[in-house]
């Protein structure tokens, strides 16, 4: 049966000793959406990307990403999707070009597809005057920018961003949120937490984690209506303490 | 005043943190320094608990002054820096026992000023610090800041990667703790927090942008702003960056917030405009513009 579902979740646990981290949720993502994934520090939003990216085991429920099993396909997972977030995204003490080649490779690119993808990028985000300085030099949100574009280097059907944002200034963010967008129309599906409720605002679908659970999800303008609030904050705020 | 600062600069080889900073903190006041990762903020917090000597100006702290009397600051200022830095190893209690005895106090001498905060820890006091989940890592920090009875409190970035229930609860905390008369300076990348503050300096590049009361901060902003929505928010902002007439425009949650060249526009026209590129339900409403608008506008 042929469905547009690139992500499908259905009762998926994980349970650590009789700690249920992630409780029984269920959801889909449809290709080309922006998915919001929220929830208060502590409701099960890693434990629960760790599974959908192929390196955590459930312990109970099926879920597959970009139509690869979990249990049985983590390594094809891998293939298909890109990932960052703001604790991992880049290696600080390689150059800006260095960074592109090593994962490009990590991706299985050959030598001229990472040198025609690299021209691009350096293009796209103006880094021509950097590619040979180390990450670590560079701002805050320059290294965010780059960090999503090495993600989308070998052009994968999805991308999980943990917390891509965080710190980054208003302006930088919101440029950010551009290139979200940009490969959301190209058609990349793009699986995004965040704290700032502004962002939840330009997902598409929107799913708040609350104890292992996940206690709503919809568009943001119809979570609004149920909970009759104006903003997403205010929704958070009803919702993430029960 | 309870801080003082002048014409503070510091560079870190070519890379300039603070350039010619000034402002003052009075006592008892929330004061908030607003800004973005990079923008020198730590740089500051650091030449202010003396810990960083600055390469000019002068600052004073609780009226010492941070080169000749840094030992007397020491003893009068509390410090949460960014990074946790408490004991991992050491429990909840042996932590807050350790800062206390080499403040020279002890935990039940200053209770009463860390109890609102510490009994949501106190049940976990037996537990590694190390293994406390984030939330209760910064309830712990805030109380080992506390419990020597500084006069002034520096927070470094306290709510960053926080959720937005736990930066509320840690707000309220915070307002509680100002009616003791302590001087809070705190950090923030979160504009929204900046409206809780008595008043900020928003702060970019190691540069003052601007420093008032949160609410009149927005008095700065210079145009008149629009609030614009449509079916496709993809389209309306590409569209909006297109415009010949656009003179800023961000995504800002449900809406796009838009300025125009003109300083009178027919908003019918601006509509007009999108409908052509093809949008539909089309809305443009005037709006008041926020400090995160503001800070936006004056960083251009």
């Amino acid at each position: 049966m042929m469905n547009n579902n690139v992500i499908q979740v259905e009762n998926l646990s994980k349970l650590f000793g009789d700690f249920a981290a992630v409780d029984t949720i269920s959801f889909h993502v449809k290709a080309g959406e922006i998915f919001g994934f929220l929830g208060a520090n502590g409701a099960g939003k890693t434990t629960a990307m760790k599974m959908l990216i192929g390196i955590l085991s459930p312990t109970s429920g099926t879920a597959t990403v970009a139509g690869f099993d979990v249990y049985k396909e983590a390594e094809n997972i891998k293939k298909n999707i890109g990932y960052m977030s703001q604790k991992f995204a880049l290696y600080d003490d390689l150059t800006v070009k260095e960074n592109i080649t090593f994962f490009g490779g990590i991706y299985g690119l050959t030598k001229k597809q990472i040198d025609q993808k690299r021209c691009e990028l350096v293009e796209e985000l103006g880094l021509q005057e950097v590619t040979n300085s180390l990450v670590a030099s560079l701002p805050l949100g320059w290294k965010q920018k780059l960090a999503f574009s090495v993600s989308l280097l070998h052009e994968p059907k999805i991308v999980f961003l943990d917390e891509p944002t965080g710190g980054v200034d208003p302006i930088t963010r919101r440029q950010f949120w551009e290139m979200i967008y940009k490969a959301a129309h190209q058609g990349t599906t793009i699986f995004v937490t965040t704290h700032y409720m502004d962002e939840a605002e330009y997902c598409d679908r929107v799913s708040i984690m609350v104890n292992g659970k996940i206690e709503a999800l919809d568009t943001p303008k119809k979570l609004k209506e149920n909970y009759n609030t104006n903003t997403m904050n205010d929704v958070f705020l009803k919702l993430a303490r029960g | 005043m309870s801080i003082s600062i002048s014409n503070i600069s510091k560079s870190y080889g070519e890379v300039t943190a603070l350039s010619n900073i000034s402002f003052d903190v009075k006592p008892g006041e929330l004061f908030g320094l607003i800004g973005p990762d990079g923008a020198g903020k730590t740089t500051l917090f650091r030449i202010l608990t003396t810990l960083l000597i600055a390469d000019e100006g002068q600052a004073m702290v609780a009226d010492y002054d941070v080169l000749n009397d840094y030992r007397s600051i020491r003893k009068s200022v509390g410090y949460m820096p960014g990074r946790f830095s408490l004991y991992q190893d050491l429990t909840v209690e042996e932590n807050l026992n350790f800062f206390a005895t080499i403040f020279g106090t002890t935990i039940e001498e200053n209770y009463d000023l860390i109890k609102d905060i510490y009994v949501q820890i106190e049940p976990f006091k037996n537990r590694r610090a190390g293994k406390l989940s984030g939330g209760m890592k910064q309830k712990l920090a805030l109380s080992c800041a506390l419990i020597h009875k500084p006069k002034v409190l520096f927070l470094d970035e306290p709510t960053t990667g926080v959720d937005p229930v736990s930066r509320k609860e840690f707000w309220e905390m915070l307002k509680r703790l100002q009616k003791t008369g302590i001087t809070i300076l705190v950090s923030t990348p979160y504009m929204d927090e900046a409206a809780l503050c008595d008043r900020i300096a928003l702060i970019q590049d190691g540069k003052i942008l601007e420093i008032d009361k949160p609410e009149a901060i927005v008095k700065h902003f210079p145009k008149s702003l629009y609030n614009i929505s449509a079916d496709d928010m993809y389209n309306l902002f590409v569209s909006l960056t297109n415009y010949e007439h656009t003179y800023s425009v961000f995504p800002f949650g449900e809406f796009v917030h838009y300025t125009d060249k003109r300083d009178l526009i027919d908003t019918a026209i601006v509509a007009t405009y999108l409908e052509e590129q093809g949008l539909t339900d089309v809305q443009i409403a005037k709006t008041q513009p926020t400090i995160e608008d503001t800070f936006m506008e004056l960083a251009k």
